[in-house]
């Protein structure tokens, strides 16, 4: 008889599952980051404009990065459903929290690789001040981001990967959810866009972090139940 | 001799359509069941629901003395389920995909070795599952339904894809002389019987046949069929 191993294990587990499994297909990140870096290409042209500021700029980074989001969470349990990923961690006595974890801990290093790469791409194609004087309070709104993404996300992709119309599902629950994140996020980074650059207003990132932390808690606690029959 | 699974009119639904309808019976410790009968009979069903990835819409379930689906958090991690699907990420090596259960049952890895030896599957382990046969594939299942020592197995088909070779090189782990409480599904009612103690032979989710395997006739499975 095997007991509950502890949950530290278990996310490792499958968190280098994740990592492993997406390093040989190269299913998500390649995905998103093409996906962030055209559009940020498509805005330089379409938009007839070689440098924006403040809130326009701050409206294209977030919509951009929130669109590219939507594909990893449509992906991010894609591999489980298809391969009996879940059936196999459901007969295990493995606490459920751990793939909530694990995935969480996924997409939020997926956001990250692909903002390493994107971020700076908008810098240069679209953004007008530099991106040095707003590097650390951006990277502050990045992570809170990143973390109400995952939230969300794991949340989403889990309850969207059971039904036939995931692909729909996916973005009809995700984006109405993450409306919120971009409203946070655009209004933080607006001020550090602008020329010349203002503070950021540091209430907005107090709301993100409290709906990060919201949507953390209901994830936990919805969580067994998406997994269950 | 304790009963590990007692089953007392057991039902499933899937939407409308009943899966599964008053099913009882009582499989003692040690023993090995066949559950035969027609596709969509609800033999996977009635499997599925004794893994605790389906839960009972009516009756009493019990499992290895727990009742589901409350107690199912204690029945996880002893049961063994070889079933269509190998429940392996085909990006993985065999290797690679033993060690993540291992980590999932917290077991110790060095049982790993162990298993793939048995089925002779330690040279190719290295690789990736999708590069391996089907029946190797197959191979790598077992030991991943094995790794954990589960005292009961629940097998669909679990020659499938197998050769008779790596038929007998699994035969230790999940035939009758593993000494485990087996239940079987098969589409070889001969096969079946001659490892099983009890049968229980569904049709359209209903028992249409339950009776000691010595006791049955040809004639009666071939009635499941008709």
């Amino acid at each position: 008889m095997s007991d509950s191993p502890p949950i530290r294990t278990v996310v490792g587990a499958l968190l280098r599952k994740e990592l492993r499994v997406e390093l040989r297909t190269f299913e998500s990140i390649p995905a998103m980051t093409l996906f962030s870096v055209t559009t940020y290409v498509l805005f330089h042209f379409g938009l007839q404009q070689n440098q924006v500021g403040g809130s326009l700029a701050s409206g294209v980074l977030w919509v951009t990065l929130l669109f590219a989001a939507v594909l990893g969470i449509n992906r991010l349990f894609v591999a489980d459903a298809e391969q009996g990923g879940f059936d196999g961690f459901l007969l295990s006595p493995a606490d459920r929290g751990a793939l909530l974890l694990a995935k969480g801990a996924a997409l939020f290093l997926y956001l990250t690789v692909v903002e390493v790469i994107s971020v700076p791409a908008f810098a240069l194609l679209l953004l007008e001040p530099s991106l040095g004087a707003a590097m650390p309070g951006l990277l502050a709104v990045l992570a809170l981001v990143n973390l109400g993404v995952a939230a969300i996300g794991t949340l989403v992709g889990a309850l969207a990967v059971r039904t036939r119309s995931r692909d729909l599902l996916g973005p009809l629950l995700s984006l109405p959810l993450l409306v919120p994140v971009v409203i946070g996020a655009a209004l933080s980074t607006t001020p550090l866009f602008s020329a010349p650059a203002r503070a950021m207003p540091l209430h907005w990132l107090v709301i993100l972090a409290l709906y990060d932390l919201v949507f953390a808690v209901i994830a936990f606690a919805l969580f067994d139940y998406l997994l269950e029959d | 001799m304790a009963a590990a699974i007692e089953l007392d009119g057991v039902t499933r639904r899937y939407g409308e359509r009943l899966a599964l309808a008053e099913v009882t019976l009582t499989l003692e410790e040690g023993q090995t069941l066949a559950v035969l009968g027609p596709n969509g009979a609800g033999k996977t069903t009635l499997l599925r629901l004794l893994a605790t990835l389906l839960r009972p819409h009516g009756g009493q379930t019990h499992v290895l003395g727990h009742a589901l689906p409350d107690e199912a958090w204690a029945v996880r991690g002893r049961i063994g389920l070889l079933g269509h699907e190998p429940l392996l990420y085909r990006e993985l090596s065999a290797r690679e995909n033993l060690r993540f259960h291992a980590a999932l049952h917290g077991v110790d890895a060095a049982a790993i070795e162990t298993l793939l030896a048995t089925v002779a599957l330690e040279r190719r382990a290295d690789e990736p599952l999708r590069t391996l046969s089907r029946g190797m594939v197959q191979r790598a299942a077992v030991c991943r339904a094995l790794l954990h020592d589960p005292p009961l197995l629940l097998l669909d088909e679990p020659r499938a894809n197998l050769d008779p070779a790596a038929s007998e090189l699994v035969e230790p782990l999940i035939g009758r002389a593993s000494g485990r409480t087996r239940v079987i599904v098969s589409h070889d009612p001969a096969g079946a019987l001659a490892e099983a103690d009890l049968v229980l032979g569904l049709v359209r989710g209903r028992v249409a046949l339950h009776s000691s395997a010595g006791a049955v006739d040809a004639a009666a499975i071939a009635e499941l069929y008709r």
